[in-house]
C-alpha cells in the first residue's frame, strides 16, 4: 500500500475540499450553484471512503448521491421561483449559524472527547462481497422491510401524482 | 534508458519476471521491466513506483482516447456515407483522413460565443463536466492479463456512477445557457437518463450473477476459464444493454436531446468554439467507453479463444470495441428517430419488464449451477440454449401480443389522427387515395 504521509495528504486534502463546498453549499445566492457545489460536498466524501478503503460505499455514494440526489434536486429547483438569488436569504440566519456552531462544538467535542478505539485487523480485500452477505444472511429482515417500504413509498407516489388523471381514464 | 534495458536481456534476474519485456502481448511485462529496474537500480521508493505507474496507465489511456476521438469522426461520417449512398469526407488526404484534423483546426480558430444571460461559470463548466466522466469510465477496462488501471472489485456499480454523473453535467450545461431549447434538450437528456438507468443496471446484474464478480478483469477470466462468451450466456441482457446504451449516449435512434428539426440542437445549442468540439468529443468518447464497457463485459475483453495467446489482448480488445461501434454507426445510419414518449415508453413497457425476467431466469441458474454443484460443462452450455430460447420467445411473444398491428397500407393518416390539422378538402382527399 501507499504509506502513510499519502494517506494524510488525501484525507486533509480531501476534507477541506468537502468542507468548503459544504459551506458554499450554504453561502451562495444561487440555487444551482448551491446544488453543484453540494454534488461536489458528495465526491469529497466518496473520495474519504477511498481513503477509507470501503470502495463500494464510495461508489454507490457517487452513484446514489452525486448523481441520483442531484438530478432529483435540480428538478426541485428548477420548480422554485426566484431561484438564481434567493438562496439563504431568510429571517432565520443568526440563529441558524448559532445553532449550526453549537452543533459543530458538541460533535467536536464529542470526537475529541471520546477514546477511539484502534482495530489491529486488516482492510477488507473485498467490501460489496462481505456486503453483500451481511445484507443477505444476518440482516435480511431490515433489508426486506426496507426495500418493502421503498415500494410502498414508490406505490403511494404514483398513486398520489396520478390520482387527478381519473376522470380521463 | 535503452542501453539499461539491452544490458538486462542478458541479466538473469529477467527470468524471474513472469513474462519477458520484449513480449508485447501484455504491456504490463514491459512496465514492469521499468519499475524493475527503477526500484532495484536507481531505488525509487515504492510510492514513486506508484505514482509513475498511476501517470503511465492514466497517459496511455488518455491518449488512445484522443486518437480514438480524432478518428472516429472520420470513420462515422464515411461509414454513415456509405450506408446513405454518399461520399462521406474524401477531399482532404488520402480518402479524407485529413478530415478530422480541419474539423478541429476549425473548432478551435471559432469564437467562443457566450449569451449575456448565460450563467458563466455553470456554462463554463457544464462541457468539462461532460467529458471527464466519459474519460473516466476507461480506467477499469481491462486491456490485458496486467494491464488494468484500477482493478476494482465494484468495476460495474463504478461504470454506473460514472455513467450517471453525465446526467448533471449536461443538465447544468442547458440550465447555464439560458436558452429554453437548451432546457428542453436537458430536460429530455435526464428523462432518458433516469429511464435508461434501470434496464443498464438490471441488464449487467444478470452478468454479474454468472461471474460471481463484479470485477470486470474478473467477468474476462470467467469467460476464459468456462470457454464462453458473456453475450451467449445472456443474450437478452445484452440486447437489453446495447439498446438502452444507445439511448444514454444519445445516438440517432435516440437522440431527442439535440433533435435538430425539434429543438434545434438541443443542450449544446448556444456553445461554439471549442466548447462545443468538447461536447462532440465528450459524445465520441461515450460511444467508444460504451463499445468498451459492451467489449468487454459481453465480447470476452482481452480474450478470444486462444487467439489472445498470438495476438497482445489489447489489439483484440480494440478490434472488439470497433465491431461493437460498427453497429452503433450502422443504427445511426438507418434508423429514424424516436419520439420522446416511444422512447420511455419502450424503456418502462419493455426494457425492464424483459430484464426483470431475465434477472429472475439467471438466478434460477446460478442457483441450480450452486446447489447441485453439477459441472459448468452441464450447466453453461444448458443455460446458452434455454436463455437463448427465452430470449426468442420474449421478443416474439411480446410482438404478436402487445405491439400494434403492423399496416403495410394504413388506412387514415397517422402522423394526424389526433391533431386536428385544417387542410384543403381536395388535397386531403388525394392524400388518402395515394395511400390506400
Amino acid at each position: 500500500m501507499i504509506e502513510d504521509n499519502a494517506i494524510v495528504i488525501a484525507f486533509w486534502s480531501l476534507s477541506a475540499t468537502t468542507i468548503v463546498c459544504a459551506l458554499m453549499v450554504a453561502a451562495v445566492r444561487n440555487l444551482v450553484h448551491s446544488v453543484l457545489f453540494l454534488a461536489l460536498t458528495f465526491v469529497g466524501v466518496a473520495g474519504i471512503y477511498i481513503v477509507l478503503s470501503a470502495d463500494f460505499v464510495a461508489v454507490v455514494q457517487v452513484l446514489i448521491y452525486a448523481g441520483a440526489v442531484g438530478v432529483l434536486m435540480t428538478f426541485a429547483i428548477m420548480l422554485t421561483p426566484g431561484a438564481d438569488r434567493l438562496n439563504a436569504s431568510t429571517v432565520f440566519q443568526a440563529p441558524a449559524f448559532v445553532l449550526g456552531v453549537m452543533v459543530f462544538l458538541l460533535i467536536a467535542w464529542v470526537a475529541y472527547d471520546t477514546e477511539w478505539r484502534i482495530s489491529d485487523r486488516e482492510a477488507f480485500t473485498t467490501t460489496a462481497a462481505s456486503l453483500g452477505e451481511a445484507f443477505l444472511k444476518p440482516y435480511i429482515v431490515p433489508f426486506e422491510v426496507a426495500s418493502v417500504l421503498l415500494a410502498t413509498a414508490m406505490i403511494g407516489a404514483i398513486i398520489l401524482s396520478r390520482a387527478e388523471r381519473d376522470d380521463r381514464a | 534508458m535503452i542501453l539499461a534495458l539491452l544490458a538486462l536481456v542478458t541479466d538473469k534476474r529477467l527470468a524471474l519476471v513472469t513474462d519477458h519485456w520484449w513480449d508485447i502481448r501484455d504491456l504490463s511485462n514491459l512496465t514492469d521491466a521499468v519499475y524493475d529496474i527503477l526500484r532495484d537500480d536507481l531505488n525509487v521508493p515504492d510510492w514513486g513506483i506508484w505514482v509513475l505507474s498511476g501517470l503511465l496507465g492514466t497517459i496511455g489511456i488518455i491518449s488512445f482516447i484522443g486518437g480514438v476521438a480524432i478518428i472516429n469522426i472520420w470513420v462515422e461520417r464515411r461509414v454513415v456515407g456509405r450506408m446513405q449512398s454518399r461520399l462521406g469526407p474524401n477531399r482532404l488526404g488520402p480518402f479524407g483522413l485529413l478530415q478530422p484534423v480541419a474539423d478541429a483546426i476549425k473548432l478551435m480558430q471559432k469564437e467562443v460565443l457566450q449569451p449575456k444571460v448565460a450563467d458563466g461559470l455553470v456554462f463554463t463548466l457544464a462541457p468539462i463536466a461532460f467529458t471527464v466522466p466519459g474519460i473516466a469510465l476507461f480506467a477499469v477496462i481491462p486491456w490485458g492479463r496486467n494491464m488494468v488501471l484500477a482493478d476494482l472489485d465494484v468495476g460495474i456499480v463504478y461504470l454506473f456512477a460514472m455513467s450517471s454523473l453525465a446526467a448533471l453535467a449536461v443538465f447544468i450545461g442547458g440550465y447555464g445557457s439560458n436558452n429554453k431549447y437548451a432546457l428542453f434538450g436537458s430536460m429530455r437528456v435526464i428523462a432518458m437518463l433516469v429511464t435508461y438507468e434501470i434496464p443498464i443496471v438490471l441488464s449487467l446484474l444478470g452478468v454479474v450473477l454468472f461471474a460471481g464478480t463484479m470485477n470486470l478483469q474478473g467477468i474476462v477470466l470467467f469467460s476464459e476459464e468456462h470457454w464462453v462468451l458473456m453475450v451467449m450466456l445472456q443474450p437478452l441482457a445484452f440486447l437489453i444493454y446495447f439498446l438502452s446504451s444507445s439511448a444514454e449516449l444519445n445516438r440517432t435512434p435516440a437522440d431527442l436531446a439535440e433533435a435538430e428539426s425539434e429543438i434545434a440542437g438541443g443542450y449544446h445549442v448556444e456553445y461554439s468554439g471549442m466548447k462545443f468540439g468538447l461536447y462532440y468529443a465528450a459524445e465520441l468518447i461515450n460511444a467508444v467507453a460504451v463499445s468498451a464497457i459492451i467489449a468487454t463485459v459481453f465480447l470476452g475483453g482481452w480474450w478470444m479463444y486462444k487467439v489472445d495467446e498470438i495476438v497482445p489482448g489489447w489489439m483484440i480488445l480494440i478490434g472488439k470495441i470497433y465491431a461493437v461501434y460498427f453497429i452503433f454507426v450502422w443504427t445511426r445510419g438507418t434508423l429514424p428517430r424516436f419520439r420522446i414518449d416511444q422512447l420511455l415508453a419502450f424503456a418502462w413497457k419493455w426494457m425492464t419488464p424483459m430484464a426483470i425476467i431475465n434477472i429472475l431466469v439467471v438466478a434460477t441458474e446460478v442457483m441450480i449451477w450452486e446447489e447441485t454443484g453439477w459441472s459448468a460443462a452441464v450447466i453453461l452450455p444448458a443455460s446458452i440454449v434455454i436463455n437463448g430460447a427465452l430470449t426468442g420467445l420474449l421478443i416474439v411473444g411480446w410482438v404478436r401480443t402487445m405491439a400494434p398491428n403492423f399496416q403495410r397500407f394504413p388506412d387514415r393518416l397517422r402522423m394526424y389522427s389526433t391533431i386536428d390539422v385544417p387542410s384543403l378538402p381536395a388535397q386531403a382527399a388525394d392524400l388518402r387515395e395515394t395511400t390506400a
